[in-house]
């Protein structure tokens, strides 16, 4: 039953030749509940980035079995969005359902009516026409959940979906993150507050620009892998960046 | 009041065909302008104008002043530029603006020099300033059907485009499109330059795109009505701006980007999310 949905094969990803996650091995089942935590500069973003496609690997490879690439459902991280579009709530929701309607198909009554219930599940009810430019950070982490809802996938990944949020949103976002865990949706989440990861998160995938530690949360999360990992990425400078192995 | 709005259109052939032109370049290069400067792209319609040069002038060389050439050569021009700059950025450690800057420039200088040895200053005056009022049948036909294949395009690449300005990293994460609606917008806005470049001349062909759609967002929030506005404005400022050529004896492309300009600088000052609106209003929050 515990299938693989997600494997990293010696797996390196970077920018510009540098490598910024080195030979990764690892493997995802499918329903999962994953944290991937490390210090700043570990590589954790670009880890997503890979698996959506965005980032060619360096090397080694990156498996998705039984789900299409179509299939994932990517949030990225806030700062990657730009909030001054003139767009309303609705249309960025609206995009959730590119997979049925793609750039050409009728939207209609039903897509309407998709729209507007993921609106209500994340408490934003009654927004549709608003702005983005006007909401506020959690708002607008809100608005995006709502949009993963509609996109309906088997592959969740999300970046940093908690980082400068409020507490009430962070609250409501992890009961979606729970729901779609009982679904046996396989969620992939970079953090980085450790209290919510242990509270959470079965299962951690610890990184420094290699694979530190992974398995169950209480394991990874040991005092001396967060040190070996803290140390390493003090240890990094443009030489360090390059491949040693 | 007839007189001086609307007599000049009834009596003069030409200030009609001026008049369409204007029109159908309203309808195609405004709507390329809001996404143009949405995308933060302003400067890089500027520069893909000025990449039209030289293949332009090496059509006037070829064939004179035949529309044909001339457009052939702009379009070929242009798209090569946009697309090298994009490559050159994907591929080295360039920066794209820069690249297109490189480009441009030596594009640009290329065609004064083509330009300067075979022709007159008068030449080269018509090809960076463009004749609206000397607007033939072929011409406008080229204008309008390039506005028509615009609007059919943009409504194709809507989503994506949108898509892609918001969220850049969603779109790909959902869709192989990103490239392909990146690559062909930029040849829309090529197309749209190439044919802003007969009436008005590459040097101003970038104002009517840019200047409305700039405008148009101190008025309004939303997209749709960022577009109807900005075609509202570049229309009325091709409107106005051939009145004051015709009235003032003004040269009319830059009558029609200074009043277009005018617009702009009357939003930027008076527009709801305007200078004065948004600094000098009493600040008092919404109650329900």
């Amino acid at each position: 039953m515990d299938s693989t949905i997600l494997r990293f094969d010696n797996l390196t990803l970077g920018y510009d030749r540098h490598p910024a996650v080195h030979h990764l091995d690892y493997a995802i089942r499918a329903g999962a509940l994953v944290a991937v935590v490390g210090p700043n500069g570990a590589g954790k973003s670009t880890l997503l980035k890979g698996t959506i496609g965005s980032l060619a690997p360096l090397g080694g490879k990156i498996s998705l079995t039984g789900i299409d690439p179509s299939e994932i459902a990517y949030l990225p991280q806030q700062a990657e969005i730009d909030w001054s579009f003139p767009i309303s709530v609705f249309d960025v929701v609206a995009m959730g359902l590119w997979r049925q309607r793609g750039a050409s198909r009728r939207f209609g009554r039903e897509g309407d009516r998709m729209v507007g219930e993921a609106l209500d599940t994340v408490g934003l009810g009654g927004f549709e026409r608003r702005p983005i430019g006007t909401l506020s950070g959690g708002q607008m982490q809100r608005a995006l959940f709502a949009r993963l809802l509609l996109q309906d996938a088997r592959l969740i990944l999300l970046d940093e979906p908690f980082t400068a949020i409020d507490s009430a949103t962070v609250r409501d976002l992890k009961g979606l993150i729970r729901r779609w865990h009982r679904e046996r949706r396989t969620v992939v989440a970079v953090l980085h507050d450790l209290d919510q990861v242990r509270s959470e998160f079965p299962e951690t995938l610890l990184l420094a620009r290699e694979q530190i530690a992974a398995g169950p949360t209480e394991d990874v999360l040991s005092p001396d892998n967060l040190d070996h990992a803290r140390r390493l990425t003090e240890a990094f400078d443009d030489g360090a960046a390059l491949c040693v192995r | 009041m007839y007189d001086a709005v609307i007599a000049p259109f009834v009596e003069f052939g030409f200030m009609r065909r001026a008049l369409v032109g204007c029109l159908a370049l309203s309808l195609g290069a405004t709507p390329i302008g809001v996404f143009l400067t949405l995308r933060r792209m302003s400067l890089t319609g500027d520069a893909m104008a000025h990449a039209i040069l030289p293949g332009a002038a090496l059509g006037y060389l070829v064939a004179g002043l035949s529309l044909g050439a001339m457009t052939l050569g702009g379009v070929i021009a242009g798209v090569t530029v946009a697309m090298l700059s994009g490559l050159v950025a994907r591929t080295t450690v360039a920066r794209e603006d820069s690249s297109l800057a490189a480009f441009y420039l030596i594009s640009l200088a290329v065609g004064v020099v083509i330009v300067s040895t075979r022709g007159s200053n008068v030449d080269l005056l018509h090809i960076l300033f463009g004749t609206v009022l000397a607007l033939n049948d072929a011409a406008i036909y080229l204008v309008a059907g390039i506005a028509t294949v615009t609007l059919f395009g943009l409504a194709v690449l809507y989503r994506p485009l949108v898509m892609e300005c918001f969220d850049p990293g969603f779109l790909r994460s959902v869709s192989s499109l990103s490239p392909v609606g990146h690559y062909s917008f930029l040849v829309l806005a090529v197309l749209n330059l190439v044919g802003g470049f007969h009436a008005l001349g590459t040097l101003m062909a970038v104002g009517i795109m840019i200047l409305p759609a700039a405008a148009a967002r101190f008025w309004t929030r939303d997209l749709t009505p960022l577009v109807v506005i900005g075609v509202l404005a570049a229309f009325v400022g091709g409107y106005v701006g051939l009145l004051l050529s015709y009235h003032a004896s003004l040269p009319s492309g830059p009558a029609i980007i200074l009043t277009a300009g005018a617009f702009y600088l009357f939003s930027l000052s008076f527009g709801p999310d305007g200078v004065i609106m948004t600094h000098l209003r009493p600040r008092r929050h919404l109650e329900a």
